[in-house]
């Protein structure tokens, strides 16, 4: 890898701020890593992109593995910083806030009275 | 006709008001002036129809409402708007710069943009960014990169690149962004406008397509302080449709303000020219009786790897939804940063790799806050660099992901922590881009945030630079 004179810098910036190199054991992840966590995005990938995204994916997932030295015993995860909770409406139809059936399917040309279409997902049955 | 521009929310309404200009004569000017910057590929939608409606409207209550109301109901009368186009407005096609919804045209609008129409606002196009709001420079939008318009040859920071640009050049008088880990500082910064990332939960989310969920910001830029607050105090309060909103008491400023230097912010690997100026800007506010105080913020060094678990995480949750059949393209029209980051954030929630990851960088994230919940009992606002540099080249980050993911080292804890920051311009370095601060305050201080922004603009000059480039285009 060519690193430019900006990027050293800022390479320099985070060893000096996590006392480690960035570009130390790496977390592999092989392609079949990739493929499954593409199968899981409902994601088709290339095999161009899997051989692009294996390599930068792994890089990634090696530097944030950083946190594993952070001492967080006895420390509350945190998932959203407004402090609330359960906020409630009253439950009241509100039909000027609804789309009407013709707004809702607006965005699609693959609709069909009223509905939306949608792939099969079940095969026909062959023995039938 | 062609009037001068003005290049301030007041100074647009006192034309009005005073008949210099009318509101169809301002639309006249600005779309002039992006039809001759189309170069800097600001604007993917430019909503002529919708602005000349708007225009006619604003000219026809001038005349309607007595001159000592107006500004009371119209708060943004005549102010013309460009919104990043991860706004979603009625009948106007919005893209998130993505080839998923290229052609989508949505059949609400987003709180925010409902608002700022109330107000009197002007929405004149919607702007270019990376796609959905990935990236740190503009050059993930699907549509082709945006144009720094200090320089050509280098980004105007992102993603919300195209309304830091537009304002950077004058090509609509304010725009809307979204800052989920710097996405309206950093451009605002590269760009030499002022950028304005609201306190999580002040402004709603409803309309906006969403990015991370915990992290995602409605603000604004604008030349001046007093316009992004002007925007603010229209757009921020409860809607009934995002649980996340408070209405808040925004205390007024005290009258000592103590302003803290994060050390960790000013370490080797800032860009020394950056260290300098942010430094001259700290001098500027102890010049006006400002106490200056060394503070200490440990856990800032984790910021970028928290953000790069939790945001991806979140994303890979929100692109989830487009599937290619109420609307937009299906899966495979996603760009390769948005797969990446559907991947990466697939990977970290997946099972095996959940606690290791994803709920470790909770826990990290709690630290941060933590560490700044510490120095707001010391100090009530800090100053710190945007980014380590001034604007980069274009093409100098794209092969490389993680180093693009760097850029965003100094922005991403506002984030984390849900807090507010301003980010001003202050200077233009040798090359001739723009170089700047960020003041970062605890929730719900926003007023102490504008006001602070608006001393250091009474004091310092960066405005007339800003405005004598404007003449360029």
């Amino acid at each position: 890898m060519i690193l430019t004179h900006r990027f050293r810098k800022e390479l320099r910036l985070f060893k000096k701020w996590t006392n480690d190199s960035i570009i130390g054991d790496m977390a592999k992840l092989s392609k079949s890593d990739v493929l499954h966590v593409a199968k899981l995005a409902n994601l088709n990938l290339t095999e161009k992109e899997i051989d692009k995204f294996a390599p930068q994916l792994s890089k990634v997932v090696d530097f944030v593995g950083e946190l594993s030295k952070v001492d967080t015993n006895n420390v509350e995860p945190t998932s959203q910083t407004t402090g609330l909770s359960n906020i409630t409406r009253i439950d009241n139809v509100n039909l000027a806030g609804s789309l009407t059936e013709d707004e809702a399917l607006s965005g699609s040309d693959k609709v069909y009275n009223g509905y939306f279409k949608v792939n099969a997902i079940l095969k026909e049955r062959s023995d039938k | 006709m062609n009037i001068d521009l003005p290049t301030d929310i007041e100074e647009t309404q006192e034309g009005l008001l005073a008949k210099k200009f009318s509101a169809v004569e301002l639309v006249d000017t600005y779309l002039g002036r992006i039809e001759k910057n189309k170069d800097l590929n600001a604007f993917l939608t430019v909503s002529s129809d919708k602005a000349y409606f708007q225009a006619k409207e604003v000219d026809r209550v001038i005349g309607e409402i007595p001159q000592k109301d107006i500004l009371k109901q119209k708060p943004l009368l005549g102010v013309t708007i460009a919104h990043k186009d991860l706004y979603l407005t009625k009948g106007i096609r919005t893209t998130a710069s993505s080839n998923v919804l290229k052609d989508y045209v949505p059949d609400y609008s987003a709180t925010v943009v409902e608002r700022m129409a109330e107000a009197g606002g002007i929405t004149i196009g919607k702007t270019n960014c990376d796609a959905w709001a990935h990236g740190a420079s503009g050059e993930n939008s699907d549509f082709g990169p945006v144009k720094n318009p200090w320089n050509k040859e280098y980004v105007p920071g992102g993603s919300s690149s195209g309304s830091a640009a537009s304002v950077a050049a004058g090509l609509s008088l304010v725009a809307t962004g979204t800052d989920t880990g710097g996405s309206i500082r950093q451009p605002a910064n590269f760009s030499g406008v002022v950028g304005f990332k609201p306190t999580y939960g002040a402004v709603s989310r409803y309309g906006v397509i969403a990015m991370a969920s915990s992290l995602d910001c409605m603000g604004s830029f604008a030349g001046r302080v007093s316009d992004v607050e002007k925007i603010f105090n229209v757009v921020k309060g409860k809607d009934g449709f995002d649980s996340t909103i408070s209405d808040a008491s925004y205390d007024k400023p005290k009258d000592r303000i103590k302003i803290g230097i994060p050390k960790e912010y000013f370490i080797e690997g800032l860009d020394k020219e950056v260290e300098e100026s942010v430094l001259r800007a700290s001098k500027v506010f102890e010049k006006q009786g400002i106490e200056l105080k060394q503070v200490s913020l440990p856990n800032t060094m984790y910021g970028i790897s928290v953000y790069y678990i939790v945001q991806p995480a979140e994303v890979s949750s929100n692109l989830g939804r487009f599937d290619g059949i109420r609307y937009g393209n299906g899966r495979d029209a996603f760009g390769a940063e948005a797969k990446r980051r559907i991947m990466l954030g697939t990977y970290v929630l997946s099972a095996g790799y959940y606690d290791a990851y994803y709920l470790k960088a909770q826990k990290v994230r709690s630290k941060i806050i933590e560490d700044f919940d510490n120095v707001f009992d010391e100090v009530d606002a800090i100053i710190a660099p945007v980014s380590p540099t001034s604007a980069f080249k274009l093409g100098e980050k794209t092969s490389d992901p993680l180093k693009m993911y760097l850029s965003d080292v100094l922005t991403v804890s506002a984030n984390l922590a849900g807090i507010p920051a301003l980010a001003i311009p202050s200077e233009v370095n040798r090359e001739g881009l723009p170089l700047g601060f960020q003041l970062i305050g605890p929730k719900f201080s926003e007023l102490s945030l504008f006001g602070l922004g608006k001393l250091y603009e009474s004091v310092t000059h960066f405005n007339n630079k800003w405005q004598t480039n404007l003449k360029r285009f």
